[in-house]
């Protein structure tokens, strides 16, 4: 980004006051670095809470201080936009209200609540922009809750910020461009990858070709990754129904279904995950309006093409408003940042802002050739066993949720009511779309109609005895 | 028995820290999580059926690696850093 | 327009109260409609705080609540499930001498109501609740009092009423209703309509509308109780527990939750209300002097509703004094889970045999009543008003006490 272009501080209609900035953003990824960066470099100093220690987002998550393995070592491919994105984080930090380690875990009339270190505060806000990110799309499989199981982001987690593979072990299964790359990050630092299970199969991915051409260097990546699988003599299959993972108090071995053959294999860990999932649950406290996308086959906050939520003074960016990915993020944070700006009164580089419009366009294409080539396994839900433990926290099985049905519930949040399925700690972070896609199953109901687990507060728990910040 | 392998970063100053009365220890960097699960295959029991739990997701939002520190604080081990000398405890969960 | 369904009775209002009384009026074979603009019992009676509790309430309410305590008693047989309601008694705690002397008070007051309370002095507190906080001098036991999960009861009244026979419709929004001087047509946005000759109001917060269509204007306000829930924490109390002067509530359920309540949060639109972050950080910093077991707990989830509250906290239940044919349910002040089942069931009464077995005096509309009732035998027919979803009577209730 080339803060030259961004034009000459105008006066704006609002003055900032009193200790608290009124421009705030939630998340310090790609989206929230580079909105805070814009909004600096228009001389508005925003404040920029983020409940990691040392931001980045999940994809651009940094090690810990005193690890020494090199960003290429680290990031691969994506290593020089990992720098910048940090560096620029480096920079900004004294310049604005930087607030680490600090969860947001309610909004209510204009105001944000965070928790700190176990104090409460609140953040009063003018114009905030959202940038909350993504967790793992989780479609449950029987076993998934041993130890040894974790999410595909877990996964790459554990190596990324602990050096620390998940076992000795491993199988990658699921669907989605972080199959392969977690895959191959393992393999390359030193772990047994056992198994890449892709439940796409590659005729899916052949028929995408067309629109993932679109982003060539993103295919050629993704090409790159399955490519070195296989020279590396990993098995990778593909069209693979992940049928159990087994074990007794800890993973001990998997079973697939590929075609008519049922085929087992003996390990010590498993990650898995169908892509990701938008973080909504601020958007939602916030008021905003949602809307289904056909494409993450998920209700989302709405936003217009500029980064406008239906709330005025609310914007969103990145993952957390659809999955669009760390690029697009970085775009869509500066773009927000400029929308934000050019609504208070500032002048902005028009210009640039409709270019980064044209790209996260492009971006969003290429964003549908994915869907085709790693497509969501409509039949998950016919295929899962009553005994399936859906909901982790309150272990709630997927029976469970039909029986809720078969008396006559259809809504996910009456469904919730009734048998608890994303009632507990996570409030349905984990469950809820899996839930939802039992739900509109069982009920013989579109998959849109059956609702969206609503937001509550808190966002994440609460501890009692919380004292007020100051 | 262990259930995470470390791969990298092994040379880091060890932590002591209790982990259920017992001593342990982990590397400076180490998340709660890392430094159990590099010893121990669970960090606490499922709340309805006492199964073991290990955390999933390893970014604060699945909720399934609470475990106790030594002044009654619960704190999630896959986002809290070990500092020496912590005491650590995994509650076992109960059958409901 | 399809035909009108030709019931004896229509309820409006899917809660407790409404689906009671649409399970008693079909037990005694009365043809019945239930309307429900939602989800049956998704409001006040669904997301309330399950105290099923006789202790506190003001001595007008006891005989029907003693009513209410034989038809909780014997839950199963009335609607196919437990709910989770368990006797586990009530605990009603005292943080001064000042508030002790007010637990004596009533347990002197209410004596022959078949409470059978149990004072508790510090001591005997301390023996027999170890978990207490310090800062409780004493309290005041209903042994026989006790919760149950409203998520689960309240619908389950509605279930039990379509077993019985009764119609049950939800997202059934009534848009207009009309007397024609023998009967009540009702219409819904959805297209229903339905003719009866008796009209039952039970729509909780939203009944005011109603009553004032047909002359009975009542002062109504909405509230909106501050809720939350705690992970699964290891048992230590089994008693639902209150606090004289009100504050905190608390109980903790089968499977290690505690549910807590305290204070007031504030609505979002006419339907749906927030706890709001000042009552639950209260609830955060207080609760652990009242029960200290919950120091290192999280709460996971928080959530409030919209209840109905009259200036005298008392309900309104009885008959109209304007319209012949319509019956009041509503405006239970928070406390309506326990006495719901009684009301609903003395509405039926009214319907069935022209008047209930309780006297329900004390609950009459005409409290509010600032001109005297229109002549009876001459009402003339009441023209059709559309309802606006808007309930514009509904207004936000000051943060104060609430009731547990």
């Amino acid at each position: 980004m080339n803060e030259a272009k961004n034009g000459i501080l105008n006066e704006p209609f609002e003055v900032q006051a009193g200790p608290v900035a009124s421009t705030v953003i939630v998340g310090a990824g790609p989206a929230g670095i580079r909105a805070a960066q814009t909004l600096l470099a228009h001389g508005l100093r925003p404040c920029l809470l983020d409940e990691s220690l040392r931001g980045g987002g999940q994809v651009y998550r940094r090690q810990p201080e005193h690890f020494k393995r090199s960003a290429k070592a680290l990031y691969g491919f994506e290593a020089g936009k990992a720098e910048s994105v940090h560096a620029t984080l480096d920079q900004l930090q004294h310049e604005i209200d930087y607030r680490p380690e600090t969860l947001v875990w309610n909004a209510e009339a204009r105001t944000l609540d965070t928790l700190r270190n176990g104090r409460a505060a609140q953040v009063p806000f003018k114009h905030l922009i959202v940038a909350t990110g993504a967790t793992d799309r989780i479609l449950p499989v029987p076993g998934w809750t041993l130890p040894g199981v974790y999410s595909l982001g877990a996964a790459q987690i554990a190596l990324k910020f602990q050096g620390c593979a998940i076992g000795e072990r491993v199988v990658f299964a699921g669907s989605g461009p972080l199959l392969y790359l977690v895959a191959y990050q393992y393999a390359k630092a030193g772990a047994t990858v056992a198994a890449v299970l892709d439940s796409s199969p590659f005729s899916a991915q052949a028929r995408a070709l067309p629109a993932l051409l679109g982003q060539p260097s993103t295919l050629a990546k993704g090409l790159y990754y399955r490519a070195w699988l296989t020279a590396h003599g990993i098995p990778v299959h593909q069209g693979v129904h992940l049928h159990d993972i087994q074990g007794e108090r800890r993973v001990s071995g998997v079973s697939w279904q590929q075609g008519n053959q049922r085929k087992n294999l003996a390990c010590d860990a498993v990650a898995f995950a169908h892509a990701l999932r938008s973080e909504t649950q601020l958007a939602d406290l916030l008021g905003c309006e949602f809307s289904w996308s056909a494409l993450n086959r998920a209700w989302l906050p709405t936003r217009d093409a500029a980064g406008r939520s239906s709330v005025e003074g609310v914007y969103l960016a990145g993952d957390g408003a659809g999955i669009m990915g760390a690029d697009a993020a970085e775009m869509a944070g500066e773009l927000a940042a400029l929308t934000l700006l050019g609504d208070i009164g500032y002048r902005i580089d028009r210009a640039r802002s409709i270019e980064l419009q044209r790209q996260l366009e492009a971006i969003q294409r290429f964003r549908q050739g994915l869907e085709t080539a790693f497509p969501f396994p409509e039949d998950w839900a016919a295929k899962a066993p009553d005994r399936l433990t859906v909901c982790r926290c309150e272990e709630v099985s997927a029976g469970d949720i039909r029986q809720t049905v078969a008396e006559g519930h259809w809504e996910i949040n009456r469904v919730k009511a009734m048998c608890r399925v994303g009632m507990g700690r996570c409030q349905g972070r984990m469950c809820g779309l899996a839930a939802t896609e039992i739900v509109a199953h069982a009920s013989g109901r579109d998959i849109a109609s059956v609702g969206r687990l609503r937001g509550q507060a808190p966002i994440k728990p609460l501890p009692f005895g919380v004292e007020a910040e100051q | 028995m262990a259930l995470l392998k470390r791969l990298a970063e092994r040379d880091r100053a060890v932590l002591p820290f209790t982990l259920d009365g017992q001593p342990a220890s982990g590397l400076q960097g180490d998340t709660l999580l890392t430094a159990v699960l590099t010893a121990k295959d669970s960090l606490r029991g499922s709340d309805f059926s006492g199964e073991p739990r290990a955390g999933f997701c390893l970014m604060g939002a699945c909720q399934d690696c609470w475990v106790k520190l030594g002044d009654g604080r619960r704190v999630r081990a896959c986002s809290t850093m070990l500092e020496a000398d912590v005491f650590v405890s995994r509650e076992p969960g109960r059958s409901v | 327009m399809s035909q009108p369904f030709e019931v004896d009775a229509v309820v409006i209002g899917g809660g407790i109260v409404g689906a009671s009384a649409a399970l008693f009026l079909a037990l005694s074979g009365k043809r019945v409609a239930l309307l429900e603009r939602d989800f049956f019992g998704s409001h006040s009676s669904g997301v309330n705080y399950g105290g099923v509790r006789r202790q506190g309430r003001p001595l007008s309410q006891l005989p029907l609540s003693r009513r209410a305590h034989e038809i909780w008693g014997d839950l199963r047989a009335f609607i196919g499930t437990d709910g989770e309601y368990v006797r586990s008694g009530h605990l009603k705690l005292a943080r001064s001498d000042k508030d002790m002397a007010a637990l004596v008070a009533y347990e002197q007051a209410s004596r022959g109501f078949g409470m059978e309370l149990q004072l508790l002095d510090h001591a005997q507190l301390r023996a027999r609740f170890p978990w207490a906080g310090d800062v409780a001098v004493g309290a005041s036991l209903c042994a026989e009092d006790g919760h149950a999960n409203p998520r689960l009861v309240s619908p389950a009244f509605a279930s039990a009423a379509r077993r019985a026979g009764a119609q049950t419709f939800e997202q059934a929004h009534v848009s207009e209703v009309a007397h024609d001087g023998q009967s009540f047509l009702v219409r819904t946005a959805s297209g229903l309509s339905f003719r009866a000759p008796w009209l039952l109001n039970c729509a909780g917060a939203w009944a005011a509308q109603l009553a004032r269509q047909f002359g009975e204007p009542v002062p109504m306000r909405a509230g909106h109780p501050a809720m939350l829930v705690t992970e699964p924490l290891p048992m230590f109390m089994d008693v639902s527990t209150g606090v004289e002067g009100g504050g905190i509530y608390a109980r903790q359920v089968a499977r290690g939750n505690c549910v807590l309540g305290g204070g007031q949060g504030f609505p979002l639109d006419p339907a749906t209300a927030r706890p709001g972050q000042a009552a639950i950080l209260e609830i955060l910093r207080n609760a652990v002097e009242l029960y200290p077991p919950l120091a290192g707990a999280q709460a996971i989830r928080t959530w409030s509703g919209t209840e109905g509250y009259l200036p005298d906290r008392e309900p309104v239940l009885g008959a109209s004094s304007t319209q012949p044919g319509l019956l009041h349910g509503f405006g239970f002040a928070g406390s309506g889970f326990q006495i719901g089942p009684a009301a609903g069931e003395a509405l039926a009464q009214m319907v069935c045999a022209g008047a209930s077995n309780i006297d329900l005096g004390a609950f009459s509309i005409n409290r509010f009543q600032t001109h005297p009732p229109l002549q009876l035998q001459s009402h003339p027919p009441t023209p059709a008003i559309v309802v606006p979803s808007g309930t514009d009577n509904v207004t936000p209730l000051f943060r104060g006490r609430s009731n547990p």
